[in-house]
């Protein structure tokens, strides 16, 4: 049986599936339907140090393989988080990473603050690409001095495992990652959505009820593995990669373009097990093609 | 407890030219949905239909082991779902939100208002309020006698009480315009159509001061509460249909009524 753990910095993985931020919620709505103890790793929904009430509805459109969203980081802020979520969520037996968004860089740092102080989150991943909200978001994530600026001061506050997600809305995004990589990030993911747009030609309007929405699923997976192939070879850090994830040999494409591990994220909403199912597709593929370990893959293209 | 399984489909019949029904089956007990509850249905087949298809439950027998979908054929996804045949499968999650009233009083009066396909989740509740010792008066409308569904089904549990726009079955004009509301005397009312209607039946309501909840049909993605995709704006900020509705008492509502 071959080798499927994998580390993310200090992060050891059990597999090299997580689920991505914003498609899983916490986990636990998902508990009736997958063994979390099997998934390598729940990211849970972006937080911010104040609570927000995300965008109007409608807030998705379905698209040729996939969909928009314009959810706005809907979440009841830090606070609420460590006193009445994490409780819930802390025995999970998988690593539970809390996904950390912001409107400004003193936001950022005093939400990672307060996540650092939680014992059982090894990990935060840093969204500085959210394309659903007016301030900050993907503001921080769209140039090389941002993207610098909002990780530094996060990693003076913050000693555990540092991912941070980055935005393919931008020209290079591997001069951004290694902007990221330069400010002391322990890993990069990447991609978040694409902005895109959709229109209801009857009512003449947009479909969302911001105009423009973060395009996620199928339709954007050529494009997530040409960037982490790309950023994996500029960057020494090690590279998560998500986007339009739905079966185990969508997550051998990304593994072999360099990343060290993957999220699956709107494929949870068609199939509440996929993840899982794709981490033991992982280990059997790698078993019937006779390879020792996953580590044999990774970046093999 | 939700699960995600594998139906086997028992018939599909074609109720009108715009709606099937689709009754589904399991060689294991189906878990017992309550009234107003939904399902998520992975649709196979149809290239442009990528996320689930939300389907209220219109019917649940235990003797039979059926659980009953009532579908309006609305696009390529819905449109693919009536093609199934007898013995195919179909990947259903379920079951999803929290459904209607369900504490009922024996003598109870109850009003349930269904408009268009929206009439559906109303078979099993009024069902269950009958089984409750509750009176179910199904007040049901659409746009002609041929948009009607399932109206010999509703007349099992209740007096049904009819409205088309053309006034080709029943009275003349919409739900609201009954003459039977008239009469009232109702403990409290139950709606689930399209949204105007809807919020014209929480208007009367609210005049008439009689408890009323709605059920919703937001478009959603997941359908477990993760996407955050449904979300209705209510009295404590934007929550999800999908989980805590997609019934609601009007009062929690932000609607202008």
């Amino acid at each position: 049986m071959s080798d499927i753990t994998t580390n993310i910095g200090r992060l050891r993985l059990k597999n090299p599936v997580m689920t991505a931020s914003g498609t899983f919620g916490y986990g636990v709505e998902f508990a009736d339907l997958v063994n979390l103890a099997d998934i390598g790793g729940i990211i849970v929904k972006g937080t911010t140090l104040h609570p927000r009430e995300g965008n109007d509805y409608p807030r998705m459109a379905e698209t040729a393989s996939g969909m928009l969203n314009c959810v706005g980081l809907q979440n009841k802020g830090v606070d609420y988080f460590c006193k009445h979520i994490y409780p819930d969520i802390k025995d999970i037996p998988t690593n539970m990473i809390v996904n950390v968004s912001g409107s400004s860089i003193d936001d950022y740092v005093a939400c990672a603050a307060k996540i650092n102080e939680l014992e059982r989150i090894p990990a935060i991943e840093l969204n500085i690409s959210c394309p659903n909200v007016k301030q900050g978001g993907m503001a921080f994530g769209v140039t090389s001095k941002g993207a610098r600026s909002v990780v530094e001061a996060v990693r003076k506050v913050y000693d555990k495992t540092l991912i941070v997600k980055l935005s393919p809305n931008v020209t290079d995004i591997a001069e951004i990652a290694l902007a990221v990589e330069d400010a002391g990030a322990d890993a990069v993911s990447l991609i978040n959505t694409l902005m895109g747009m959709a229109i209801d030609i009857n009512r003449r309007c947009p479909k969302l009820s911001i105009a423009t929405g973060g395009l996620s699923g199928p339709a954007v997976k050529p494009v997530a593995v040409r960037m982490v192939w790309q950023v994996a070879k500029a960057v020494k850090i090690p590279v998560v990669g998500l986007g339009g994830i739905m079966t185990t040999e969508d997550a051998i494409e990304f593994l072999m373009a360099g990343a060290s591990a993957v999220e699956v994220g709107t494929a949870n909403f068609i199939d509440p097990a996929v993840s899982v199912k794709i981490a033991q597709g992982i280990s059997r593929w790698l078993d019937d093609h006779k390879y020792k370990s996953v580590h044999e893959i990774i970046g093999a293209v | 407890m939700k699960y995600n399984k594998i139906l086997t489909v028992r018939a599909v019949e074609q109720v009108n030219a715009g709606h099937v029904l689709i009754r589904l089956t399991d060689d294991k007990t189906l878990p017992k949905p309550v009234p107003g509850q939904f399902v998520q249905v992975k649709v196979e087949g149809s290239p442009s239909t990528f996320l689930r298809r939300p389907i209220s439950v219109n019917f649940y027998d235990e003797e039979s082991n059926e659980l009953w979908l009532l579908v309006q054929l609305k696009g390529e996804g819905t449109r693919t779902l009536a093609t199934l045949k007898a013995d195919d499968r179909l990947e259903v999650l379920f079951p999803l939100g929290n459904g209607f009233q369900q504490d009922v009083k024996p003598g109870e009066r109850v009003l349930l208002v269904g408009g268009g396909v929206g009439v559906a989740p109303l078979l099993y509740y009024g069902k269950y309020v009958k089984e409750q010792g509750g009176t179910p008066l199904f007040l049901l409308g659409a746009k002609t006698k041929a948009d009607l569904l399932e109206i010999d089904c509703f007349e099992q549990y209740g007096q049904v009480y009819l409205t088309t726009e053309d006034g080709s079955a029943g009275e003349k004009g919409f739900v609201t315009q009954h003459s039977m509301l008239d009469r009232a005397g109702f403990s409290f009312i139950s709606v689930c159509g399209p949204k105007p209607m809807m919020m014209a039946v929480a208007r009367y309501a609210r005049a008439t001061n009689i408890p009323c909840e709605v059920s919703l049909e937001n478009l959603m993605a997941c359908g477990l509460g993760a996407c955050l995709c449904c979300v209705e704006k209510t009295v404590r900020g934007n929550v999800c249909v999908c989980t805590e509705g997609p019934v609601f008492n009007i009062n929690k509502l932000t609607w202008e009524i």
